[in-house]
């Protein structure tokens, strides 16, 4: 039998930079095979030649045995290939019948094609227990279900080739586990998938075989039986990664951040955060772990200046922060980061290119965003000093090891690892008394993440109080003293890292922290 | 294919160039059809505009108020903020300056009458783009919307009071009276005889200023840095510590000054007197020349002269070729509207082919 897809020698060059070099592998009918590397290896850029985004220099790509040339994702998609992004591509206005019928319409009167595809969605939905309503609008569905959409739409195309990029990256552990249970029954039905993932336990969980990339280029071709997450990381990496990084003894200093009765209602008086009580001290990092959206998001907001809390008292270093001293009103949020920064609070937002970056801004130009006013920045006309930026941007590439290091490249240019990198660097430059870290880690690659963990834990040990949000139970292992377990807004447990029990997390996550 | 893929030289001069030759070429093709010869037109439009001495004078004259419009737009856009409102802004710029002339040229002598003048016209430019500014920080009422809005409010306006205030009695010209020549702003024909009978004055070197100040501000202060964040991306600028509804407001505020501006060169350097209309559409073609300059202070001069040389041009144009109305400048207006503004990354596939294979 002929392998489902299989790439001869592919390579590809953007200018300087080869994305791909002589590529070639093979993956088998009926299979799960993944894909893994770090950021810029050339994942990215093999999935988008197989999906007709891009045209390889050389190489052939095999469908079946057949050589394809692959000029469009249209013509992908007649040759039966889907590909679920890691950002997904729906209007969110409208129904999942809708999106689903969107690009793949029979004519021009919808009208009487509606009922004919809702009933083969329906089919479809009860064949891979996919548990999506067609006539529901997608702004109302979680990201798992919007995820499942997704999925709808390319088996309705009749795809047999699903790729999925980093398909967890936005899911909870238990929308993982039922991703994974679709997927296997994909597989039983005989089609191929080929899964992009940072998380290497997927990779062991799920997949029959793996391809590892580095560089551009494949350093590894094995099957998951015959392997372990260590040797993965090893090739991604090219050198061996340490999962225990050295820390200091485990010494708080004062309290640095007070949090009392915290309380966020939001315009319609729903309750995001309900009375939360928590003391952060320096020289300790307490890291608060929880599924995604409840409540982490908006407790940084508030600590960072850019939102104001309904109620509750928040001190820093024994004194009221502006904005949340309920005596003087609260007034508006507008400018406040500004000055929880030069009191000495970082933020590394968590949604690095939605707050953390400007990316139509060059590297040079993002090493002093949010610092823009301070004094030691600027020259005596008042301007912006430049010239010492320069040198400071030079130096902070360097250390932080930022690739390419080149100051002057748009930083929406460089990859998710290194832009955190940059954003890391900008605020630990700063030299702040509180760090708030939110998923640090997201979607970046493993010896970025080693390198970021190295960074978090130095702070530490140098006296820094740091605030860590993380959905990665590893990360929150990894690098706190504390952790906090936050659910529905608001903090159901604590615990110190050596009482560390992934199974009782997991329930105080889900809320259950009296049984 | 967007345009971050490719060189800046691309973006900042190839585009912007390939773009206008298109517009050129489609000029030419429609005055090939009013049967008219468009290299002749090309050549009497070059000679009247750039090649003779008082023709370039009189282009930079127009220039000189293009640019203040062209900034005035430049800036709101690197907030984010697209101001169509220059044109009211000027109008009513003109008012602040007519104003304070009525009130001062009889007592001041001329170097106090200018910076009234000056300041007069920025004060109610920025006044009037400050509303809409309000409005859209404050209370959410998109400035696009409102900013078309004031334009007609300001024309029914200073229709109101040119007519019911600033005609002198026994006039029918709607017009405020002529200002006492010390609010005359010195002409360069008086250092430059060659220029002819030209309205050019010190204007263009207020012009040449505001450009460097604008230059300056954008690219190297904090407060330039904190505008351009704002408008690349509001989430990461509130992230920042920028004021983001106190900026709006201020940003506006400095863009209807500067369109008010353009009112000092165009009164007290040329007319004298505040006229219905007086505008003439300048505030518009800021809107042109701030997307064909891409606000970068040189595209802007650049695009400014460009705009000047085309009006200038297309008067002698009109005389020497009876074929060719004076509405054609309007048209080549439009065009290269059409072609730097809402095409204007028509050619950028090519480029960027072009750029990966050398």
């Amino acid at each position: 039998m002929h392998p489902a897809v299989e790439f001869r020698g592919i390579s590809k060059q953007f200018g300087a930079v080869k994305a791909n070099t002589d590529v070639s592998f093979s993956i088998a009918k009926g299979a799960i095979h993944g894909l893994v590397g770090e950021n810029g290896a050339g994942k990215s850029t093999l999935m988008s030649i197989l999906y007709g985004y891009y045209r390889a220099d050389s190489g052939d790509i095999l469908l079946d045995g057949q050589v394809q040339s692959i000029h469009s994702s249209h013509q992908a998609i007649a040759l039966g290939i889907g590909m679920v992004h890691q950002h997904f591509m729906l209007v969110e206005n409208m129904t999942v019948l809708d999106n689903v019928m969107l690009g793949a319409e029979g004519g021009f009167k919808l009208a009487g094609q509606r009922a004919g595809v809702e009933a083969k969605l329906r089919e479809i939905c009860a064949r891979y227990r996919l548990d999506v309503d067609p006539l529901a609008t997608i702004a109302d569905l979680s990201v798992g279900a919007q995820q499942r959409v997704e999925i709808l739409k390319q088996i309705y195309r009749s795809a047999n080739i699903l790729i999925l990029d980093e398909p967890t990256a936005v899911l909870t552990a238990q929308e993982t586990a039922s991703l994974f249970e679709i997927l296997r029954l994909f597989k039983e039905q005989g089609k191929t998938i080929i899964l992009i993932t940072h998380k290497l336990q997927e990779i062991m969980d799920i997949t029959d075989t793996v391809t590892v990339m580095r560089g551009g280029k494949v350093v590894g071709a094995v099957q998951t039986a015959q392997t372990s997450k260590e040797e993965l990381a090893n090739m991604m990496v090219g050198r061996p990664i340490e999962n225990n990084l050295p820390r200091a003894a485990y010494n708080p200093g004062q309290p640095v951040l007070e949090v009392r009765d915290l309380e966020l209602r939001d315009d319609n008086g729903v309750t995001l955060l309900n009375k939360l009580n928590f003391t952060l001290r320096a020289g300790e990092i307490v890291a608060i772990a929880g599924v995604s959206g409840n409540g982490q998001s908006e407790l940084m907001e508030i600590l960072s200046g850019m939102r104001l809390p309904t109620s509750g008292d928040l001190k820093f270093e024994g004194k009221p922060l502006p904005g949340s001293d309920p005596d003087r009103g609260r007034g508006d949020a507008d400018g406040l980061p500004r000055t929880f920064r030069e009191l000495g609070i970082g933020h590394v937002p968590e949604d690095r290119l939605r707050d953390g970056v400007i990316k139509g801004f060059s590297v040079m130009h993002n090493t002093f965003f949010g610092h823009q006013d301070d004094k030691a920045l600027k020259n005596r006309w008042g301007l912006i000093d430049f010239k010492g930026i320069a040198e400071r941007c030079a130096g902070l590439l360097q250390t932080f090891d930022v690739r390419p290091a080149n100051p002057d490249l748009r930083i929406g240019l460089l990859s998710g690892g290194n832009q955190q990198k940059v954003v890391i660097a900008r605020e630990v430059l700063a030299n702040p008394k509180l760090m708030l870290v939110g998923q640090p880690t997201r979607g970046v690659d493993i010896g970025t993440i080693e390198a970021i963990h190295r960074q978090l834990l130095a702070l530490r040990d140098a006296g820094m109080a740091i605030l860590l949000v993380s959905v990665e139970l590893e990360e929150v292992r990894a690098l706190a003293d504390r952790i906090l377990v936050m659910c529905g807004g608001g903090i159901t447990g604590e615990l110190k890292i050596d009482e560390f029990d992934t199974t009782r997390i997991g329930l105080l996550m889900g809320g259950m922290h009296k049984s | 294919m967007t345009t971050n893929d490719m060189p800046r030289w691309a973006t900042g001069f190839v585009l912007p160039v390939l773009n206008l030759l298109s517009a050129l070429l489609v000029a030419a093709l429609v005055i090939h059809m009013l049967g008219e010869d468009p290299v002749d037109s090309l050549r009497i439009l070059v000679g009247s505009a750039i090649l003779n001495p008082e023709g370039l004078s009189y282009t930079l004259f127009y220039a000189s108020t293009f640019v203040f419009t062209g900034l005035a737009v430049s800036l709101a856009m690197q907030a984010g903020l697209f101001n169509i409102g220059a044109e009211g802004q000027m109008y009513f710029g003109g008012l602040g300056l007519t104003l304070a002339m009525l009130a001062f040229d009889a007592s001041l002598p001329w170097w106090l009458l200018i910076p009234a003048g000056i300041l007069g016209a920025a004060l109610f430019g920025a006044l009037w783009a400050f509303l809409p500014g309000y409005l859209q920080a404050k209370r959410g009422s998109h400035i696009v919307v409102t900013t078309i809005m004031f334009n007609f409010i300001a024309a029914s306006l200073m229709n109101f009071i040119i007519v019911k205030y600033l005609i002198p009695p026994g006039e029918q010209n709607t017009a405020s009276r002529v200002f006492s020549a010390a609010a005359e702003m010195p002409r360069l024909n008086a250092w430059f005889p060659v220029l002819g009978e030209t309205p050019l004055n010190i204007g263009f070197f207020f012009a040449i200023l505001a450009l460097v100040v604008y230059g300056v501000v954008m690219t190297r202060s904090a407060w330039g840095y904190k505008v351009r964040a704002l408008g690349l991306n509001q989430h990461a600028a509130h992230y920042a510590g920028v004021k983001i509804s106190a900026m709006i407001i201020i940003v506006m505020a400095l863009s209807g000054a500067l369109a008010g501006l353009g009112a000092v060169n165009s009164i007290m350097g040329s007319t004298h007197y505040l006229s219905l209309n007086f505008v003439g559409g300048a505030g518009f073609i800021g809107i042109a020349i701030a997307l064909m300059g891409r606000q970068h202070p040189v595209g802007i001069l650049l695009s400014s002269v460009l705009f000047g040389a085309l009006i200038q041009g297309g008067f002698d144009l009109s005389l020497e070729k009876p074929n060719i109305p004076t509405e054609t400048f309007i048209f080549i207006q439009g065009l290269i509207i059409l072609f730097c503004g809402a095409m204007e990354n028509l050619y950028a596939p090519v480029i960027v082919k072009l750029a990966k294979k050398g």
